[in-house]
């Protein structure tokens, strides 16, 4: 039946790898709802200077980018470290 | 418009397309098997995957769609770029590994993967094809807009073009290929967005966007009992005036017997030009009172005013890159408004003097503060078009199949970083290339779609040509990934799987390859179909689509053991149903039935909010009420289980 087009390994990390992508995710949810709910509830301060001359909305905005990207690298590095430890 | 075609865009042109018929005849030759064809037999490196990834997601809607709307409404465009990415958040963390151990090719092998079920094996084909061919709608739109001013054709040869070449790529050698390709534009794409990112900070901010840049008239008004009755102008002979929306006054002129429109100022003391298109009774349009061979209907976007440490200045010079957001609060940004003169058969695109403040935070698309006039319905319009956003990238076919090409679970999680980063990356440049766009006189206002690749011809016709060659196989890019996944869900998983119609592996290549000629076809003809719509409205129905029939069915398979095949099944076809139908009763589409948008039915255009929250309540309540079919599981991946 079905099945991976390519034959994976067992993984005995997999149900710790969820967790921790779980945890990821609803943390990083947190942040993006943070910046809805600016939006619905008083988007004025997105006008406010937060830092230096830059506003709140291109503050959080390109931080919602950066965070995801910072986030990616360390969710890879402490997956293939449980990866390595446990798949010895 | 009428564009000046280049030789140079017409050569690099044909050297992209080229060089991408060479990749596919070079892998047509190795791909002989069903996982060659549907997953590139499962061992690109991820590396390459992660940029095919961005290639497959950088479609006509983020190059084309977001840079236009960010030229036309500033930040508000920025938000798709901001919600696009963060549906990535989601695929790496919850979605991307689960779906590498789940499946074999398509995105209906992972969701039936415990089940063997028939239903859900014609459910989720079904919304394969729904979701894709909804995707496929704006990016063959996007190619025909594109062909006019880089190859002169009209639009329908644009589609064709692309269509054909899609065709002939995904029939030819399917999913490496289609990788490939996926792979070099992607990479292309994002090093010449960088380029003209630079060019954009380079060159500042200037009054005068070019000496070829059209000098707005700008005349005196007579006003007698508040009714205009002429001008102080004798060369513009007064003819009529219209008052649309109780706000706007426009006033049609003459001068030489060509007609002008004007606006009246909000401080009624003077006349503004404006653009216009005129339809006369015998369907011939003039384009500011002339015929389009004229070539009378400028490019536009200026800025107005520009402060510099206090002092107004002409031009600000090379800039960095948060100096240039933060100098754009302190100017004065000319964009163009669309208004319809019904009585007078003329659309109208007026001077709009916007505070640069307004176009780096949000509002001037979704109106969200009271002081704008922002009604509940437009705040639940907002967070709607945003959850969709959040959870529709991890619910697209498309999308999920590039998990097969991979051949590992830590390569599927690598290959999604990489994609993050760069997509990531491209996203920050559309928020340059936008307001980049939206002050240098090159937008067309009858597209939007265009403003990122005019705004490179600004810079000088290579980076144009390549830019828009670049667009071109963006497109190609895309609908060949498309193509590759309804393919697989019309041979693999309905004619295959659903039908159980035995076929050898050489069977099931050739059925995909018919598929894909097949929907190839529809492409085209939905693509000439449908010319002139929104690309952006179409891509966003496609994620509304996918997030509502598809995530509540991955997520509840993944985390909720008493999930079952029925519950599934009716969850799929709830989202699809329900998301389609909000969609056809929205505003926006009341506006296209020719209806007034008051009159619609549901009162916003996202139906997200409505339609995702009841395709979970059907599955919860369907699956709790089947329980007992959870005993023909054949096979147990569920997570907790497998410790």
């Amino acid at each position: 039946m079905h099945g991976p087009a390519a034959k994976l390994s067992k993984d005995n990390a997999t149900s710790k790898k969820t967790r921790l992508g779980v945890i990821l995710f609803l943390f990083y949810t947190l942040v993006y709802g943070g910046f809805v709910l600016i939006g619905l509830v008083n988007p004025e301060i997105m006008g406010l200077h937060v830092i230096g001359a830059q506003n709140l909305a291109i503050v959080y905005g390109f931080g919602l980018i950066v965070l995801a990207i910072i986030m990616g690298f360390i969710y890879n590095a402490i997956c293939t470290r449980m990866e390595n430890r446990l798949n010895k | 418009m009428i564009y000046n075609v280049s030789i140079w865009a017409i050569l690099i042109f044909v050297a992209f397309v080229a060089t991408v018929l060479g990749l596919s005849f070079f892998f047509a030759r190795k791909t002989n098997s069903a996982a060659g064809y549907y997953a590139a037999g499962g061992n690109i490196h991820w590396g390459v995957n992660g940029i095919a990834f961005a290639g497959d997601y950088l479609s006509a809607a983020s190059f084309l769609g977001i840079c236009g709307m960010i030229a036309y409404s500033g930040y508000d465009g920025f938000l798709y770029s901001i919600g696009y990415l963060a549906g990535w958040v989601v695929a790496l963390f919850i979605v991307a590994e689960p779906m590498k151990r789940l499946g074999k090719y398509t995105f209906t092998d992972a969701l039936d993967a415990r089940f063997n079920s028939k239903a859900i094996k014609l459910t989720a084909a079904i919304s394969t094809l729904v979701v894709s061919v909804f995707y496929l709608i704006p990016q063959m739109v996007g190619a025909g807009d594109l062909v006019v001013p880089l190859l002169g054709l009209p639009h329908w040869a644009g589609v064709v073009i692309v269509g054909s070449i899609v065709i002939f790529i995904v029939a030819t050698a399917g999913m490496t290929s289609t990788t490939y390709v996926q792979f070099i534009k992607g990479a292309l794409l994002i090093i010449f967005s960088t380029i003209l990112t630079i060019y954009i900070l380079n060159n500042g901010f200037t009054l005068n966007p070019g000496k070829d840049y059209h000098k707005f008239a700008k005349i005196g008004v007579v006003i007698e009992d508040k009714a205009i009755t002429g001008t102080t102008d004798p060369e513009y002979v007064f003819k009529e005036s219209y008052t649309v929306a109780n706000d706007f006054t426009f006033v049609k002129t003459e001068k030489g017997g060509v007609d002008q429109w004007f606006k009246l100022s909000k401080d009624s003391s003077s006349l503004e030009e404006a653009l216009f298109i005129t339809t006369l009774e015998n369907g011939t349009k003039l384009y500011n009172g002339e015929p389009k061979s004229s070539a009378k209907f400028y490019q536009v976007g200026h800025m107005s005013k520009i402060v510099v440490d206090g002092v107004e200045v002409d031009e600000t010079g090379p800039l960095g890159p948060f100096e240039f957001l933060s100098t754009m609060e302190n100017t004065e940004i000319v964009r163009f408004t669309k208004k319809e003169i019904k009585a007078a058969a003329t659309t109208v695109w007026y001077q709009d003097v916007t505070d640069g403040k307004d176009m780096v935070k949000p509002g001037l698309l979704f109106k969200l503060s009271k002081s704008a006039g922002a009604t509940p319905w437009d705040r639940v319009n907002f967070v709607s078009l945003m959850l969709a956003l959040f959870l529709g990238t991890s619910a697209l076919p498309h999308i999920l199949i590039r998990y097969y090409t991979v051949s590992s679970q830590r390569a599927a999680r690598k290959s999604t970083i990489v994609a993050i980063a760069a997509i990531g990356f491209f996203y920050i440049l559309t928020l340059y290339m936008g307001l980049g766009a939206s002050v240098n006189g090159v937008m067309d206002v009858e597209s939007s779609n265009m403003s990122g690749p005019l705004l490179a011809k600004y810079f000088g016709i290579g980076i144009f040509s390549i830019i828009s060659a670049i667009a071109f196989a963006t497109v190609l890019g895309t609908v060949s990934g498309l193509i590759v996944a309804t393919s697989g869900a019309i041979a693999h998983d309905f004619m295959d799987k659903y039908l159980n119609m035995k076929m050898n592996d050489k069977q099931k290549v050739k059925a995909g390859k018919l598929a894909a000629f097949g929907v190839g076809l529809l492409a085209i003809a939905l693509g000439i179909l449908f010319k002139g719509m929104n690309v952006s409205f179409l891509v966003g129905l496609a994620f509304s689509v996918a997030a509502s029939a598809n995530l509540p069915s991955i997520l509840f398979l993944l985390f909720w053991k008493k999930t079952t095949a029925k519950g599934i099944a009716w969850s799929i076809v709830t989202g699809i149903l329900s998301s389609v139908i909000l969609i056809l009763f929205s505003p926006t589409m009341y506006e296209k039935y020719g209806l007034a948008k008051a009159a619609a039915p549901f009162p916003i255009d996202n139906p997200g909010i409505i339609s995702i929250p009841l395709a979970v309540i059907v599955l919860v309540v369907v699956s709790l009420l089947s329980q007992k079919h959870n005993a023909t599981k054949v096979e147990n991946y569920h997570l907790d289980e497998e410790k």
